[in-house]
């Protein structure tokens, strides 16, 4: 059986990575997780310099989600060079690291550190709802998606991922921008932007007053997004939004995405990605199938 | 590194303490044989509704019948959802979670506030010194009459129903209680108070805090508490109370 697949000439043993944000830099979830099961390693948010993230409460739950305003808290692309690439040089996984910045020198400035390092590829954070300057900003016009793409693809040495906001009227336009301006794939989508009221407080919850919502309440969202980008641009696309089981990662497949990303799942079961996979294997073994290609973008 | 395990494990009993508090034995080899005072565990719902984990202190330890006691308040949907739970019902668990309490001092005072009494039932056990036990109410108490076997115990009620009237600090300084360790669980203002007081007297605190949380493993950034000096792992003023603590010295932390 073969789950293997190809990211921008990047090749993953299966489509499986981790979302962003929800796994650190593997460290913590190692404990639970072989990293050299994985097809790839994504990481938090990295910033050329330290991040001190938003006040708490930065979480809380929603009905089948969770909304979160953690502000890209991160100890800056220097630690991460020293302290959390080696660890993840450890296993024999792809490392994808999410660059974020406030301004596109800032976003260049990550990417050209990490040009000569050892990582596989570079996820572009351009869609962030949770830091005022820039962050988002970037995500939501087609003439600055283009413009951060070109301007990030001088500097990059590796293969480029978008990373898409799903908070934009069309999400193709963003996506035909990306693909304009250079980018070799996308991720999509983010977190969608949402407020939660505490009614015996007469109070936000959360201390940024809105955070991201993620999990299973955004996965209807997250599968359309995927399949209308699918069917707008020839570059590669890994999908997430709401991935729980391995059927939940099969409709991101069928709906055109190469690869799939693990996100809040992982706060609830630690092993969700060997589970979701194991998922995956089961299925192309049900209904006999030799490729996983055989079910990427099957659903037209 | 401390084992740290996630599974499903069987409840072996359950009481109803008082109104809306609850007490649960579960049992699980692995899990009791790694625990300590002043860890805690994740409690999973059943309901697909409610995703993220409840933390909940470890109460008490048994290791010989390799089973471990939580005592909790119905505080919202979740909490309300396991106390329905009965005897030989599973549920999913992580743990134990966290650093807990550091066994040191002389002479100790244990503090523990409304919901935060519950861990330093098995601290007043594993602590071998002299040691003193304030606990603060808002009205009904709980656990107290637990705590007889391992010290001299005050109470504080808000409205003076038990006790000292106010809260622990009036009760510390009605009884002139005297240490050169405090250890305390509860809710933020308690806890301010109890830094604010041990550095008066120039003692040592160690402060169990609590803070809304998703892993419960350091990997989210959800559960951090501002740090005095920059943190080793996060690089900035952040210490992740999943993973960093629950429990801290007061003077690291800024409250
Ligand atoms: C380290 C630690 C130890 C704790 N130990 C105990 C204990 O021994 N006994 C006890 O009764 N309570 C304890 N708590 C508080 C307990 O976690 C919350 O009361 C519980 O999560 C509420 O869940 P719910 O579903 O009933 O409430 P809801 O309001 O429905 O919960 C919604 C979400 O908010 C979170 N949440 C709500 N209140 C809190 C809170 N105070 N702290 C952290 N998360 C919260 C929940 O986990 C859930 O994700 C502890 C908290 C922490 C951080
Ligand atoms: C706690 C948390 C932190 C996140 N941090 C980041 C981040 O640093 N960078 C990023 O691009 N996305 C971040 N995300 C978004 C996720 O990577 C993912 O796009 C989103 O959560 C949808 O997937 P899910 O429903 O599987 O979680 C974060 C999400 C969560 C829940
Ligand atoms: S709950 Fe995720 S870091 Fe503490």
């Amino acid at each position: 059986m073969n789950t293997k697949v190809n990211i921008a000439g990047v090749e993953w043993k299966n489509p499986i990575t981790t979302a962003s944000g929800t796994f650190g830099s593997g460290m913590e979830y190692s404990e639970f997780v072989d990293l050299s099961k994985l097809g790839a390693v994504t990481t938090k948010g990295v910033a050329a310099i330290p991040w001190a993230g938003n006040p708490t409460p930065r979480i809380a739950e929603t009905s089948s989600g969770m909304l979160n305003a953690i502000g890209l808290q991160n100890p800056g692309v220097d630690v991460f060079l020293d302290r959390d690439l080696p660890f993840l040089k450890q296993f024999d996984t792809n490392i994808i690291v999410n660059v974020v910045g406030k301004t596109t020198e800032d976003y260049c400035k990550v990417v050209e550190c990490l040009a000569d390092s050892d990582v596989d590829m570079l996820e572009i954070n351009i869609s962030c709802p949770n830091v005022k300057e820039g962050g988002i900003a970037f995500g939501q016009s087609c003439t600055s998606v283009e413009a951060i793409t070109k301007e990030i693809k001088k500097y990059a040495k590796q293969p480029i991922i978008m990373k898409l906001s799903p908070n934009v009227t069309d999400i193709t336009e963003m996506a035909r921008a990306a693909e304009a301006g250079g980018a070799d794939a996308l991720s999509l989508i983010n977190t969608i932007t949402g407020m939660k009221i505490d009614v015996h407080k007469r109070a936000f919850v959360l201390a940024n007053k809105t955070g991201g919502l993620s999990g299973p309440a955004v996965k209807p969202v997250a599968v359309r997004m995927v399949y209308q980008v699918a069917n707008a641009v020839n570059i590669p696309i890994i999908g997430m939004g709401g991935i729980m089981t391995g059927e939940d990662a099969l409709e991101f497949l069928m709906a055109g995405a190469t690869a799939v990303a693990v996100g809040t799942a992982n706060f609830i079961n630690p092993m969700a990605t060997m589970d979701i996979l194991k998922g995956i294997e089961d299925y192309m073994m049900k209904y006999r199938m030799e490729d996983i290609h055989e079910l990427i973008g099957c659903v037209k | 590194m401390t084992a740290t395990f996630k599974k499903s494990v069987t409840i072996t009993s359950v009481d109803k303490l008082s109104i809306d508090i609850y007490s649960m034995w579960i049992q699980d080899k692995e899990i009791v044989s790694a625990a300590k005072p002043g860890q805690f565990l994740s409690l999973y719902c059943k309901s697909g509704d409610r995703l993220l984990p409840r933390p909940i202190s470890i109460c008490e330890i048994d290791k010989k019948n390799h089973a471990l006691r939580l005592v909790y308040r119905i505080a919202g949907k979740g909490t309300e959802e396991i106390s329905h739970y009965t005897v030989s019902d599973r549920i999913e668990v992580m743990g134990p979670l966290g650093n807990g309490f550091t066994l040191e001092g002389k002479k100790a005072i244990l503090v523990g506030g409304g919901i935060g009494i519950p861990p330093m039932l098995e601290l007043a056990k594993q602590l071998s010194c002299e040691k003193t036990v304030v606990l603060g109410y808002r009205d009904v108490t709980f656990l107290d009459s637990e705590f007889i076997p391992y010290g001299q115990v005050y109470i504080s009620t808000e409205d003076g129903s038990v006790g000292t009237k106010g809260n622990v600090i009036d009760a510390i300084k009605e009884n002139k209680l005297e240490a050169d360790i405090i250890f305390a669980c509860g809710p933020t203002p308690m806890l301010r108070g109890v830094k604010a007081y041990a550095n008066e007297h120039g003692i040592k605190a160690q402060l169990s805090m609590e803070e809304r949380m998703a892993c419960g493993i350091g990997a989210c950034l959800a559960c951090v508490c501002k740090s005095k000096d920059t943190d080793h792992h996060s690089n900035v003023k952040n210490k992740r109370i999943c993973k960093d603590g629950p429990v801290f010295y007061a003077d690291e932390i800024e409250i």
